[in-house]
């Protein structure tokens, strides 16, 4: 085991020592942290690097973060942003409606259980196996599309209206099925942490059951709703594999322009596809800083 | 909504009003029920109208079952290559587990004070997505002092590496709440006052109290692992979410047929998490899109 000469000697140290004690158990931590700096924070660290240098010269420069201005880059991420936005709130509302019903709707119980086991497999159902069962469902030739062809007349795919799976709102909709049960996964124990005594004493106090949602569940519930909902948007901003294969690449999102980065050069500039990933950080960054703050807001309340 | 409104009465009359009223304590009643079933259905049929929809046309091709033999059978990298991601899958784990487990019994034990920094750590490949990272590591270890994507054993590292990094917001997770739920100073102490060592103390005192966190956060990473496609193909590793990607763009019928085996195999990894997670009434953690 890696930690045991320095544990060892910790062992022998004083508690009334603790500078020593300190020095030495450090040791403990030290291949955990080294393989992180060797293959995560280094590897970042050259792209961060790369970004404020000029590809030809090696000269520092922020020239890369000014050419994030072109214009396919700007579409890029505003499709990017625009798509996980969408794909955040709609099935951060019916993930809540969802976990809302079966918890408190007085459905019998084991749909509740057959919902959270199935929400815990279909959040991790994505990528290339989804993007195909979608192209199945409602693609071109998918059994949906087909069902509602043939029997229902609707055409999808027809001028009337003009569906694509391939599209902004095609991704949106794949994108759905893990953004929903994520959120499923995340209100089902914070809906349950809603204490049965706030009910009865707000009931006491003469609520009515839509005055008890508004003035004290959902304000207290607000911080999970949001944190988990930009969850959710950082979900799908950071996601490729899904999109590459509904799509390969033919809507413009960040996360397949860096694709295109890797397997070749495409803006024949390095120091902007390291820019680009960078940008992309920042955003997930954000997102997850966000996420973290309110998560903690909200466990200070459901903490049972 | 909820419940019929009861209005201000007097504390004591409500507790015999209350029962009365309400047989079921959080049950619903009326248009709210209504809602609720509704809201269940569109949700079900949401969700399985794909799974039905790949199922039936892995099905179409004639006779009965002929896409699951095409692919069983007569295509050898199927087997390859789920072979090969089922292998780095399983040391992905024993390496993340060796990373995390000492780390997370001695961060608890002895340095709370580093406690904020490994966390952090552990949250960072939530903010550095695969793309991003599989794009670090192309450009950090193409060249310089470790040319490890000039080799294919060096590949073999990489895509490894990324896995772990990839696994250490679940494992870490896992391990730490698994550590909570024991006295690991009192086991610790116990184990030193008979003479053993701290390797000894990790493999058979801790690892073994940790077993069933530490199971949740293998088949979770395992599942990630089997159906990764970024990273995988960027390393250009012959492993299962490139071939499946390949078959879609290739073929008809049989894309459907693995889809439903890589659907099941991680409903397998799934099922096995939520019957540990409720024999240890823990969490069950969720892995992020791809």
């Amino acid at each position: 085991m890696t930690v045991a000469p320095a544990a060892q000697n910790a062992r022998g140290a004083l508690p009334a020592r603790p500078g020593r004690r300190f020095s030495t158990a450090w040791l403990g931590v030290v291949p955990f942290f080294l393989f992180s700096a060797l293959f995560m924070v280094l590897p970042v660290g050259v792209l961060l690097a790369g970004s404020f240098e000029d590809p030809v010269s090696g000269a520092p420069t922020i020239q890369n973060y000014i050419d994030l201005s072109e214009p396919n880059i700007v579409e890029a991420y505003g499709t990017s942003i625009e798509i996980s936005l969408v794909t955040a709130v709609v099935g951060g509302f019916f993930g809540f409606l969802l976990a809302y019903a079966v918890i408190l709707g007085g459905l019998p119980r084991i749909f509740r259980t057959l919902l959270m086991t199935f929400s815990g497999v279909a959040s991790n159902f994505a990528g290339v196996p989804l993007a195909l069962a979608f192209t199945f469902t409602l693609g071109f030739q998918g059994l949906a599309t087909k069902f509602l062809a043939d029997n229902l007349g609707i055409d999808l795919y027809g001028k009337a209206i003009g569906f694509s799976l391939y599209t902004k709102l095609g991704l949106e909709i794949v994108y759905l099925y893990f953004q929903f049960p994520l959120m499923v996964l995340i209100m089902a124990p914070a809906i349950d942490g809603l204490k049965r005594e706030w009910r009865e004493a707000s009931e006491n106090l003469g609520a009515s059951p839509r005055e008890y949602w508004q003035h004290v569940a959902l304000p207290i519930l607000t911080p999970t709703l949001l944190g988990t909902m930009i969850l959710l948007f950082g979900n799908s901003f950071g996601a490729q594999a899904t999109a590459y294969q509904l799509t390969s690449g033919s809507i413009p999102l960040v996360t397949l322009l860096i694709s295109n980065q890797i397997s070749g050069d495409v803006f024949h500039n390095i120091g902007l596809g390291y820019a680009l990933a960078m940008g992309m950080v920042v955003v997930m960054a954000v997102a997850i800083g966000i996420y973290a703050r309110l998560q903690r807001t909200s466990e200070r309340w459901l903490r049972s | 909504m909820t419940g019929p409104s009861l209005g201000p009465r007097a504390p004591g009359a409500l507790e015999s009003i209350q029962s009365s009223a309400r047989p079921r304590p959080r049950g619903g009643v009326g248009a709210g029920r209504i809602g609720s079933w509704i809201i269940f259905l569109v949700g079900v049929i949401y969700f399985f109208l794909p799974l039905v929809a790949t199922l039936a046309f892995s099905l179409r091709l004639q006779p009965f079952g002929q896409a699951y033999r095409n692919v069983l059978n007569d295509d050898p990298a199927f087997a390859s290559s789920l072979i090969y991601s089922l292998f780095i899958g399983i040391v992905t784990i024993v390496i993340s587990t060796l990373l995390i487990v000492p780390t997370a019994y001695w961060v608890r034990l002895r340095l709370p004070r580093v406690r904020p920094y490994v966390e952090f750590v552990t949250l960072l490949p939530f903010v550095i997505p695969p793309v991003i990272l599989v794009f670090a590591l192309l450009r950090a270890y193409s060249g310089g002092p470790l040319p490890l994507t000039v080799t294919d054993q060096g590949l073999n590292v990489l895509v490894v590496a990324a896995y772990v990094i990839l696994s250490f917001p679940y494992m870490y997770r896992a391990i730490d709440s698994g550590l909570r739920a024991i006295d690991i100073r009192t086991l610790t102490e116990a184990a030193q006052s008979m003479g053993a060592g701290w390797g000894r103390i990790l493999w058979a005192v801790i690892l073994p109290n940790v077993r069933v966190a530490l199971i949740s956060g293998a088949f979770l990473t395992l599942a990630i692992v089997i159906g990764e496609y970024t990273i995988a193909s960027f390393l250009v590793r012959p492993a299962f979410g490139p071939y499946l990607s390949l078959l879609g763009h290739d073929r008809a019928f049989e894309p459907a047929a693995v889809s439903i085996i890589s659907f099941g195999l991680t409903w397998l990894a799934m099922g096995i998490i939520a019957l540990l997670g409720r024999s240890s009434r823990q969490s069950v953690q969720v892995a992020g899109a791809r």
